[in-house]
C-alpha cells in the first residue's frame, strides 16, 4: 500500500516536471517576438531591445526555465503584458468561477448519469432502456456550445426564467447561482450522455454475475441489489471516465465561459491568446495541466479506496 | 407436506427469427417435467449440459417462470406469488451456485455478506453468523477477510453458510461442485450431508455428474434435451437404468480414476 502511494506520488510529480517542460519549451521556441508585440511595429529598435532585457528575454532558456518554475512554485507566474498586473492576480479573481462550474458540472454529471444508467440497466431490453439510450446517443452527438445557444434560446429568450450570460459577481449569491445554472447544464448534460452509457453497460457486466442472483435468492429488493451490489461494483470504469470528464469539463468551460459571457479562467485564457499575452497564457495553460493530471492522480488513490482487491495487490 | 412439487414443467425460448415473417422459432429447454421433493430428502437431477436442469433450478428459484405448469413450494404457488411475498418467502429456500468465484460479492468482507440474508430479513443477529461460520468448518475471525483471500473450496463453504443462514427447508445446489478439485469435491459434498443430517434440509442437487449424484442422493431425475427420461429411487435407477443415455452416463462415471 505505501509502495502504491509513494510510486504513484512520484509519477505524478515527474508527470508535472514533464508537462512544465511541454509548455515552457512550446511558449518560447514558438517564433514571435514577444517585445515586438506589445510596443508594436512602430517601436524603435533601442526600446525594443531595452522592453527584452526588461522581460528577461536576453537570458539563456534554461535559466527562464528555472526562473520560471521557482517563480511557479511561489505563485509568482510574472506579470501580465496586456493587463498589467501579477499574472497570479489574475487567475485567483477567476479561478473560483471556473472551479464552481467545473465541479457543479461534474456533481450534475454525476447525479444525471447514475441515476439513468442504473435504471436503464434495470430495465435492459425494454422500452424504458432503449429511450434512455436513445436521448443519450443524441446528447453525445450535440456540441456543447450548440447545446448551450439552444439553452440561451429556450430558458432566456422565450422563457425569460434565467439570464442569457454575464456573472453579476459573488457578493449577490442568488443572483450568481441564477447566472450559473445555464452553464452548469449545458456543461453536464453532454458528459452526462457519456457517463450513463458507461454507467448502463457496467452494471449491466455486474449484474451478469453470480453474486447479484445471490442477492435476489436471499430475498434483497431489487433496488436493494442495484445500489449495494451492482453500483458499487460497477465503480471502477466509471471512475475512469469521471477523472477524464472532469478534465474535460475543466477544459470545456474555455467554450461555455465564452458563450456565456461569464469571467473564468476560460475566458482569461481565450483574451491572453488574443493578446499574445505569453505568461498569462503560459502560466494558464500550466494550470489546466495541473488540473488535469491532478484529477487522473485522485482517480488512481480513488481505485484502491473502491476495489479490496488492488489494495491487496497494490 | 412435500416440499416443493414441480407439475407438467415447460420453458421456451424465442430464437433469433430465421423469416421475415411467421412466428420467430423457439428452443424448448424444459418440456413436461414433474416432480416431488420430500423434507430432508436429497433429489438428484442428472443430465449432460443443454439437458434443461439449470433452467429447472432457475424456475425452482423463482428466477424466472415457466412457460406452463406450476411449481409448489409447500403447497403455494412460488409464481403466483407477488414481489413482496415472494421475498417473504425466500428464507426457505435458497441457492447455490457453480462458480465460487462470482457469487460472492468482491467488494463485501465476507461476514458481512454471510449475514446479508438475515438482514434482509430485518435481523441482525452475530451469533448467528458466527453459528453459520462453525457449521461449514470456518471460524467466525474469517469474516474479516474478502472473498479473493480464500480457495475455491473455501468460498464455497461461504457460499453455503450463506444459504443456511436463513435455516432453510430446501437447498438447491446448481452444480455446486463441478468447478472444485476432486477431493475438495468429496469435503463439500460430506459438508452437504452433515447439515442435511443436522438442519434436516432437503437438497434440489443439479449435476452432469452421475458419480457425484450417486454417491449423495436418495431420489433421481434423469433429463436429456429438456424431457425426463427416468426418474425413481436412486438405487433402482443406478442398477436398473432402463434407458441407454442413463446407461452411458454411468459408463462415463465408472470410467472416471
Amino acid at each position: 500500500m505505501m509502495y502504491f502511494l509513494i510510486r504513484r506520488t512520484v509519477g505524478f510529480i515527474a508527470t508535472l516536471i514533464a508537462v512544465s517542460i511541454v509548455v515552457f519549451a512550446v511558449m518560447n521556441i514558438l517564433p514571435g517576438d514577444p517585445a515586438l508585440t506589445i510596443l508594436g511595429m512602430d517601436a524603435t529598435d533601442d526600446a525594443l531591445a531595452a522592453l527584452r532585457e526588461d522581460l528577461g528575454l536576453n537570458e539563456p532558456l534554461l535559466a527562464r526555465y528555472f526562473g520560471w518554475v521557482a517563480g511557479a512554485l511561489t505563485g509568482d507566474f510574472g506579470l501580465s503584458h496586456s493587463f498589467r498586473v501579477p499574472v497570479s492576480e489574475l487567475i485567483s479573481e477567476r479561478l473560483a468561477m471556473t472551479i464552481s462550474l467545473a465541479v457543479a458540472g461534474m456533481l450534475l454529471t454525476l447525479l444525471i448519469a447514475l441515476s439513468v444508467g442504473i435504471y436503464a440497466a434495470s430495465r435492459h431490453g425494454k422500452a424504458g432502456d432503449w429511450v434512455t439510450m436513445f436521448i443519450s446517443q443524441l446528447g453525445i452527438a450535440v456540441p456543447a456550445f450548440w447545446l448551450s445557444i439552444l439553452l440561451v434560446l429556450l430558458f432566456a429568450v422565450n422563457l425569460r426564467w434565467l439570464p442569457p450570460g454575464g456573472f453579476p459577481g459573488w457578493s449577490e449569491p442568488v443572483a450568481a447561482m441564477r447566472s450559473l445554472i445555464l452553464p452548469t447544464v449545458a456543461l453536464a448534460l453532454v458528459q452526462s450522455a457519456v457517463l450513463a452509457r458507461v454507467t448502463r453497460s457496467s452494471a449491466l457486466e455486474v449484474m451478469r454475475q453470480d453474486f447479484t442472483r445471490t442477492a435476489r435468492a436471499s430475498g434483497l429488493s431489487q433496488r436493494r441489489i442495484l445500489w449495494r451490489h451492482v453500483l458499487p461494483n460497477a465503480l471502477v470504469p466509471i471512475v475512469t471516465i469521471v477523472g477524464m470528464q472532469f478534465a474535460a469539463l475543466v477544459t470545456g468551460t474555455i467554450v461555455i465561459e465564452n458563450v456565456f459571457y461569464l469571467p473564468g479562467l476560460g475566458r482569461l485564457i481565450f483574451q491572453s491568446i488574443a493578446n499574445r499575452d505569453l505568461p498569462t497564457v503560459q502560466a494558464l495553460v500550466m494550470l489546466f495541466a495541473i488540473i488535469v493530471v491532478t484529477a487522473n492522480f485522485v482517480v488512481d488513490l480513488l481505485y484502491v479506496l473502491i476495489d479490496p482487491r488492488l489494495k491487496a495487490r497494490a | 407436506m412435500t416440499l416443493l412439487t414441480a407439475h407438467n414443467l415447460t420453458r421456451r425460448y424465442p430464437l433469433p427469427r430465421t423469416k421475415l415473417l411467421g412466428k420467430a422459432p423457439f428452443l424448448t429447454a424444459v418440456s413436461n417435467v414433474s416432480f416431488e421433493i420430500n423434507p430432508g430428502e436429497t433429489f438428484g437431477v442428472v443430465g449432460e449440459s443443454g439437458s434443461g436442469k439449470s433452467t429447472l433450478a432457475r424456475m425452482a428459484m423463482a428466477f424466472e417462470a415457466p412457460d406452463d405448469g406450476t411449481i409448489l413450494f409447500e403447497g403455494q404457488d412460488i409464481h403466483a406469488l407477488n414481489a413482496p411475498d415472494l421475498r417473504r418467502l425466500r428464507p426457505d429456500f435458497q441457492m447455490i451456485f457453480q462458480d465460487p468465484f462470482s457469487s460472492l460479492d468482491p467488494r463485501r468482507k465476507v461476514g458481512w455478506s454471510i449475514a446479508e440474508p438475515l438482514r434482509a430479513m430485518g435481523i441482525t443477529a452475530p451469533d448467528r453468523v458466527a453459528e453459520s461460520f462453525e457449521q461449514v468448518g470456518l471460524h467466525a475471525a474469517d469474516g474479516d477477510k474478502y472473498p479473493h483471500e480464500f480457495s475455491g473450496g473455501q468460498r464455497q463453504r461461504i457460499a453455503i453458510a450463506r444459504a443456511i443462514i436463513t435455516r432453510p427447508k430446501l437447498l438447491i445446489a446448481d452444480e455446486a461442485v463441478s468447478a472444485l478439485d476432486v477431493s475438495v469435491q468429496a469435503q463439500i459434498l460430506n459438508l452437504l450431508m452433515d447439515l442435511q443430517d443436522s438442519l434436516g434440509l432437503g437438497i434440489l442437487f443439479i449435476s452432469h455428474d452421475l458419480a457425484v449424484v450417486a454417491s449423495i442422493c436418495d431420489t433421481l431425475l434423469v433429463m436429456q434435451h429438456g424431457k425426463p427420461l427416468e426418474y425413481g429411487p436412486a438405487v433402482d435407477i443406478l442398477q436398473n437404468p432402463s434407458h441407454t443415455y442413463t446407461r452411458s452416463l454411468l459408463t462415463a462415471a465408472g470410467d472416471k480414476p
